[in-house]
């Protein structure tokens, strides 16, 4: 420390004096801080720097608030203005006395990068007040105890702003945080999972909130794209670069589809889904013209040479073939400045190859150094005979790497700039190695690896819904997972007996639904050939006749067969409830609902309309079970009674999950007319939400969507108090069977009503 | 009798042979069996016709079926007069009684019921009972049956019986290759052979995207358009969006992709 302090100038030891601080690990940095304050910052504001730094070191909460101060605070100053320099401070107090001291070191880390990307004062202000904002309200009390807690979301959030708002606006990160404070304000561990964007739904809505092009808006343009100018028909699967900001994924293709970023934002005047497209020209055109090269015994340097060269041989054809194409190509490609290859202290390796690109698509593009020319004429001679090959253009790019090596090239100071092809894929498809190395790619593996644990736990992959939200008016995005299985079979005699029982009740119903039974007859009038004279079209044609005029001589009728095409899904709800015994009879609800669910199945099958049935309970939001049961082409046969007769109820009724679930395979029906039958007992519950209104709100939602997409949806309600909220689900549709006994005959007699 | 002169086709279609076609076409005429031509809408299924009936120096006589379309429309009916009835003739019935090739175009449209009254006509028999007015007609030594029909459109209820198929010698058309488009393209409309072969790729984009979203690609027909309206000094992306576009399809993501296959081709 002494020689440090002997070793400061007169005029530092001014300014360290001034901070009136004794923090070792400040004492190491301070010169280097001063510095750059001293270059960056006026008079003024050198002063209010010492001032607020000063203050930060004495606040109590150790060397590190005022260490990050000292060094970020100058950066923010010259980005946002040197008012800044006091507002730091200022908030890092007001944190210091409002308990959340813990999150006052990742707010100054971040707070240059945030200055970064809002680059005025005003909305530095606003993103400053934002965070306040978010603090306020997340820290709490806890009813009993009589201290605050800190907010647990902020110093996570705070840690993550850099990423996040490199994505999204002010008013989306606003939208984010909200949303984050509406749904985990009482759940400490959900909170910060939320805002360290670990959670699904985290990333979900940081997702809508982003800017770009988003590949999920324009993944059937793309496809078209591909299949129509490249008759390639491989699949495209998008990679996210939000949570792999380090790696900085490039697209890439391999066995299993062509990668392609989540989203792309514009760049300059090329529009995203031109980035997008050049993207998949360059990778398709790939894909027809270039071939495999075995490259175990090539240096890394020898690689990119190669891939240069072969890049430029496919933008090259492609530009042949689209000529459209070359001022999207040549807007993406960086022009690199030639200067760079001057400095013997760095790598200009990226630079030549850059260069050499860049001469070898544009010929308009001139460049003094002779080398470079050299290898793009003979580039344009190689590619004048026709469309070369890999192999030529490996020739090419190894004596292109042997001629331009430099010792300066090892510097592991290395130019970037001006140097990265945006379109580019990084060419994995181009190697091949005999020896498995230890660069092999391996990116995206530990996805895959999760993946298929999580198969492992159900049957069938989940599905994600949206939940509506009626307190914000809006979806909680991928809310909701259902898991669909098959319903365990059991024994069908359970349900013929059933069947036997209401053998009475099933005479009467055939009569009825004879009677409804497409009767195939529909009356074509006006027909000049037909199986009867119309008689009244023939009179007046007569009249016609006798009157002078010409008559009409299409006097005839003749018949067509016409069916009805109604699909059907019956949704029963197979919650814990339905096991309580019936007043007055012996049976339970769930007895009840298999006899009426077999007599309607019997009926429908019957009749012939394509029927399935399903049943669903939930034992909260993650874990939503929606057993098969029926098929809509599966006959009505043992192992579907089996099913019935198997039916087991437990846990609550998530019901607007579940409706839409099974819209989704009631909209893939042909059917002219869709119906959507559900046999409830209760009102929409579960254990994990407390709004009662919320799941009903929901489920009203679910009714809405569904008739959206043409479902006529309508509940058969067993729950006597139903009145208080069924309506506002299903608006009309619906009934409430007060006695349960009845149920059996009523359910049938409600189905042909409903279709007659 | 008809005048059989207002039949006749009187200077020559251009037709570009795709292979023998012709060849094979003069072989059918000359042993009198019906011919049925297939292929995609557009793509000179007709032009053929029309100049084999030339090059045979034979009337056409081209019937475009339709729905409605009865037997009485093919065969001719009793129309009404001051005096009473008087029977005209249909054109099948024309074209038999004078000897002209009766080119029935798209000739599933028609009701299955229609196509029957052609049977007598296209097996050894040769001739046509006009039942209502108790005629039976011999045909003449030059008639000819054709037919044509867009396997596009096959649906369950769109399809030739077989009895019906059973009696033509067939004739499968495609879009030409696209050396071979072009130089149909140049010819047609006399614009230079480059551009008509970026039209051409063009084309072939919107062929590769039929069954995703599109139901036919662009036809020789469009593409002949496009190049009309080039030639006709019409800037080339709009003529392209007019007679290539537009017409095809109303799904914007597919426009789209077009546009974008228009500006790639034409830059």
């Amino acid at each position: 420390m002494a020689v440090e302090a002997t070793a400061r100038s007169e005029e530092l030891e001014g300014y360290w004096q001034r901070l009136g601080c004794r923090f070792a690990l400040v004492d190491a940095v301070f010169d280097e801080c001063m510095k750059e304050a001293l270059t960056s910052l006026s008079p003024a504001g050198l002063d209010a720097y010492l001032d607020n730094a000063r203050f930060i070191g004495k606040m109590g909460r150790g060397a590190e608030p005022l260490l990050v101060y000292l060094e970020d605070a100058p950066r923010v100053a010259v980005l946002v203005g040197e008012q800044s320099l006091t507002d730091l401070r200022e908030f890092a107090y007001y944190m210091s006395t409002h308990t959340n001291f813990k999150a006052i070191v990742p707010f100054l880390q971040t707070c240059a990068a945030a200055a970064e990307c809002l680059p005025t004062q005003e909305l530095f202000k606003q993103y400053v007040e934002l965070v306040r904002d978010m603090m306020d309200r997340t820290t709490g009390s806890v009813h009993g105890h009589h201290t605050t807690f800190a907010s647990p979301g902020l110093p996570e959030m705070l840690k993550q702003v850099p990423s996040i708002l490199s994505l999204v606006p002010l008013g989306g990160f606003k939208n984010w945080i909200d949303y984050g404070i509406r749904y985990y304000n009482d759940h400490p561990e959900r909170q910060i999972e939320y805002f360290s964007l670990q959670s699904a739904d985290s990333k979900a809505v940081l997702q809508r909130e982003r800017h770009g092009t988003l590949f999920i808006d324009n993944e059937r343009k793309l496809d078209l794209y591909l299949r129509g100018l490249w008759q390639d028909p491989e699949q495209l699967v998008p990679y996210s670069q939000v949570f792999d900001s380090l790696t900085k994924p490039t697209p890439y293709y391999d066995d299993d589809g062509i990668r392609v970023p989540d989203v792309f934002d514009d760049l300059g005047d090329i529009r995203g889904i031109e980035r997008y497209r050049a993207a998949l020209a360059h990778m398709a055109a790939h894909r027809r013209w270039s071939t495999k090269m075995v490259v175990d015994n090539w240096s890394p340097f020898q690689r990119l040479g190669v891939e240069v060269f072969e890049d430029c041989r496919v933008d090259f054809l492609t530009m042949q073939r689209f000529p459209g194409l070359r001022r999207l190509f040549l807007a993406l490609h960086p022009i690199p400045d030639e200067r760079l290859l001057d400095n013997p202290e760095a790598s200009a390796i990226r630079v030549k190859l850059a260069m050499v690109s860049r001469a070898m698509l544009d010929p308009d593009y001139e460049y003094k150094n002779t080398d470079i020319r050299e290898f793009a004429n003979r580039f344009h001679e190689a590619m004048a005979a026709g469309e070369s090959s890999s192999p030529e253009m490996s020739r090419l790019g190894l004596s292109f790497i042997a001629r331009m090596r430099r010792q300066s090239d090892l510097s592991p100071n290395v130019y970037f700039q001006d140097t990265e092809v945006d379109y580019r894929d990084d060419n994995r498809h181009l190697w091949i190695y005999l020896e498995k190395g230890d660069d092999e790619d391996t990116l995206f593996e530990h996805l895959d690896i999760k993946k298929k644990e999580e198969e492992e736990l159900h049957a069938l992959p989940p599905r994600h819904y949206d939940e509506w939200d009626y307190s914000n008016q809006s979806y909680r995005p991928d809310w909701a997972s259902v898991y669909e299985m098959k319903h365990p079979g059991g024994s069908p005699a359970k349900v013929d007996a059933l069947l036997e029982k209401h053998a009475g009740l099933a005479k009467r119903m055939k009569r009825i639904l004879d009677l409804i039974k497409p009767q195939d007859k529909v009356r074509i009038r006006y027909q000049e050939e037909g199986s009867e004279l119309d008689l009244d079209i023939a009179i007046r044609s007569l009249i016609d006749y006798k009157a002078g005029s010409q008559p009409d001589p299409r006097i005839n009728m003749s018949h067509r067969t016409d069916g009805r095409n109604i699909a059907v899904s019956l949704v029963l709800d197979l919650s814990e409830s339905l096991n309580e015994k019936v007043q007055g009879s012996g049976q339970t609800i769930l007895e009840l609902s298999q006899e009426a669910v077999s007599l309607l199945a019997w009926s429908v099958e019957h009749l012939g309309d394509p029927f399935a049935i399903s049943g669903f309970h939930s034992n909260t939001r993650h874990d939503v079970r929606y057993y098969h049961i029926k098929g809509y082409n599966e006959p009505w046969d043992d192992s579907v009674k089996g099913r019935i007769g198997a039916m087991q109820a437990a846990w609550s009724t998530r019901m607007g999950a579940a409706m839409r679930h099974a819209g989704h395979y009631l909209k893939a029906q042909p059917a002219d007319k869709k119906l959507l039958l559900i046999l409830t007992d209760g009102e929409p519950a579960d254990i994990d939400t407390r709004d009662p209104q919320s799941l009903i709100q929901d489920a009203r939602q679910a009714v809405k969507e569904l008739d959206r997409d043409g479902i006529y949806t309508y509940c058969i309600n067993l729950d006597p108090k139903a009145d208080e909220y069924v309506s506002d689900i299903f608006g009309r549709q619906y009934t409430i069977v007060d006695k349960i006994e009845q149920l059996p005959v009523k359910l049938p007699e409600l189905f042909i009503a409903l279709t007659k | 009798m008809e005048n059989k002169e207002q039949y006749k086709v009187r200077s020559e279609p251009f037709y570009q042979a795709q292979g023998d076609e012709v060849a094979l076409y003069e072989a059918a005429y000359n042993a009198r069996l019906p011919v049925m031509v297939k292929g995609p809408t557009g793509c000179g299924k007709s032009r053929f016709i029309e100049y084999m009936a030339w090059k045979l120096n034979k009337p056409l006589i081209t019937v475009a079926c339709n729905e409605d379309m009865t037997a009485s429309d093919l065969v001719g009916r009793y129309l009404l007069d001051a005096n009473g009835t008087r029977w005209l003739d249909g054109p099948l019935t024309i074209a038999a009684r004078i000897g002209a090739i009766c080119y029935l175009d798209e000739i599933v449209e028609a009701r299955q019921d229609t196509t029957v009254v052609i049977h007598p006509l296209t097996d050894h028999r040769r001739t046509l009972p006009l039942d209502k007015k108790g005629e039976l007609i011999e045909a003449h030594p030059d008639f000819q049956l054709v037919i044509s029909y867009n396997p596009g459109y096959q649906s369950l209820m769109k399809d030739l019986k077989q009895s019906t198929k059973q009696r033509f010698t067939g004739f499968d058309f495609d879009y030409p290759d696209a050396a071979l488009e072009s130089e149909i393209l140049a010819k047609e409309t006399g614009l230079a052979i480059e551009v008509c072969g970026k039209l051409v790729q063009i084309g072939q984009a919107a062929r590769n995207l039929k069954g995703h979203g599109l139901d036919e690609g662009i036809s020789t027909r469009l593409l002949v358009y496009a190049a009309t309206l080039i030639k006709n000094g019409v800037e080339t992306k709009a003529a392209c969006r007019m007679a290539m576009v537009r017409p095809i399809t109303d799904d914007a993501d597919i426009r789209d992709t077009l546009d974008h296959a228009i500006d790639a081709a034409f830059g």
